[in-house]
């Protein structure tokens, strides 16, 4: 029986990580474009993408997944996301994109604009150009600002992942409760927990040592 | 003609004219004091000569060439406008150093930066970069600051960053060095230090503009003083002229106030 849980666990586990990691592949730098957009001089653009970025952040995670998996289908006839596992894993990483993206630029604006103005002024003087301002003086700053915050969100990206299950993406959580629900058993509950323990700590270890790896300026 | 000419300089913020029909000369090895109180607009001054702003009107000539010409297109003026920057220096009040980087790697990073853009720079990387290394730790030395080469900012005290700061400015051999109050956001007894190595730069023959209200050193140092108010320069002579006979109220009054 443990080692069936386990095996199913694993599995769970293979999907919650596709959904994290090709979440992140995706939001990073889309969240980095809306930063740009939401710090444009254009209007249209700086206005669109601060609504956007309200809307996103101001519904629900699950219903934002509810409308993109079933919206499609029920407005065009035709589900555009097909009938498969593989479709509903592609809806869940659309849906966590967007989401996160959106929480992304807010914490890159703030980031990039957090570097003091007296940094690019004294790169200009020194007649750097405008792309060696940004990669050789001020990035390594932004970044700098932007790891506790972004370890903040990573993490909650991990166990945002269990709100798949609500279009019945088989991830981790789903793989718990399904054994509770067939075998009316909860230690695998507990044991789905373990799981979760483990790749936050994993991430904590991470972003610890970035931390400390960027703590020697200030 | 003098080294520095500065005519007509005029300066909006939107409907507020921060500069106002500014013009001197600054002949080549002098030392500039501009003084007046806050507001005055002499930073904005100070900023326009190496374009970090853009004047509204009037025209800049740095030996002979004229860097920016308010008659100009904006294309004409923004043409070479990295090289047109190298004629200044710039040290900033609040330093501006990079935090990432040793006091040395400060010094030299936009000198190997620039180094890249020579034909032969792939030829003769590492003499190139030795000779700028070597550059950047005399520089310091200069500044009395070769033990602490290899410190990063934060570890410094504000006079040593200052201090840096006009190492790393001097590293790129401008012509001119400009001074935005370098000792304001200093600790008084750091003050010194750093007025010490302007001094010794301006016996050098450094040619130098320096806005201050450090007035001793404006009186020992300045070979001419501007007093700015509203915009306006106001009176400009030598530093007996200024300090010891004002002849226009306004400046009385400043000097009156602050000495």
């Amino acid at each position: 029986m443990f080692l069936s849980v386990t095996l199913a666990l694993l599995e769970g586990m293979g999907t919650t990580f596709q959904i994290f990691i090709l979440t992140l592949i995706f939001s990073l730098p889309l969240g980095l474009i809306l930063a740009f957009g939401a710090m444009s001089k254009f209007r249209p653009i700086s206005y669109s993408v601060n609504v956007l970025v309200w809307i996103i952040r101001g519904t629900p995670l699950m219903l934002q997944l509810i409308i993109i998996f079933y919206g499609p289908g029920l407005w065009l006839d035709y589900n555009v996301w097909g009938g498969n596992s593989a479709g509903r894993l592609t809806a869940t990483v659309v849906a966590f994109t967007i989401n996160y993206a959106c929480y992304f630029s807010v914490i890159f604006r703030g980031g990039i604009q957090g570097v003091p103005v007296g940094q690019r002024e004294a790169g200009e003087v020194l007649g750097m150009t405008r792309s060696q301002i940004f990669f050789k003086v001020t990035l390594l700053q932004m970044v700098k600002r932007v790891v506790p915050p972004m370890s903040n969100e990573i993490i909650t990206l991990v166990k945002d992942t269990s709100l798949a299950r609500i279009i019945s993406c088989y991830e981790l959580t789903f793989t718990g409760y399904s054994f509770m629900k067939a075998a009316s058993i909860t230690w695998p509950l507990f044991y789905t927990a373990v799981f979760y323990l483990a790749f936050v700590g994993i991430l904590t270890i991470l972003f610890n040592y970035i931390e400390k790896r960027l703590s020697y300026f200030r | 003609m003098a080294f520095l000419e500065v005519e007509h300089i005029e300066k909006n913020f939107g409907n507020t004219k921060v500069l106002k029909d500014v013009s001197f000369a600054l002949e080549e090895g002098n030392t500039l004091a501009i003084i007046g109180s806050s507001g005055s607009g002499k930073t904005t001054l100070l900023r326009c000569l190496n374009f970090l702003e853009t004047p509204t009107k009037g025209k800049i000539t740095v030996g002979g060439d004229v860097l920016f010409n308010s008659d100009w297109s904006e294309a004409e003026n923004n043409k070479d406008l990295r090289s047109k920057r190298l004629h200044f220096g710039m040290v900033f009040q609040s330093f501006n150093l990079f935090p990432q980087y040793t006091a040395l790697e400060n010094v030299t990073l936009s000198k190997k930066l620039l180094a890249k853009e020579d034909p032969d720079f792939k030829k003769n990387k590492k003499e190139i970069y030795a000779k700028i290394e070597e550059q950047g730790k005399k520089l310091l030395a200069q500044m009395g600051l070769a033990e602490r080469m290899n410190h990063y900012p934060h570890q410094l005290s504000g006079g040593q960053q200052q201090r840096v700061a006009i190492a790393r400015a001097l590293a790129m051999e401008p012509a001119i060095m400009l001074f935005d109050e370098p000792t304001s956001a200093l600790d008084p007894e750091l003050v010194g230090e750093v007025l010490n190595v302007m001094k010794e730069l301006a016996r050098e023959g450094m040619t130098m503009v320096v806005v201050t209200h450090e007035m001793g050193f404006a009186r020992e140092m300045a070979d001419q003083v501007i007093f700015m108010d509203e915009g306006q320069i106001v009176e400009t002579g030598t530093a007996e002229e200024i300090f010891a006979n004002p002849k226009q109220e306004r400046t009385k009054a400043f000097l009156s106030k602050i000495l």
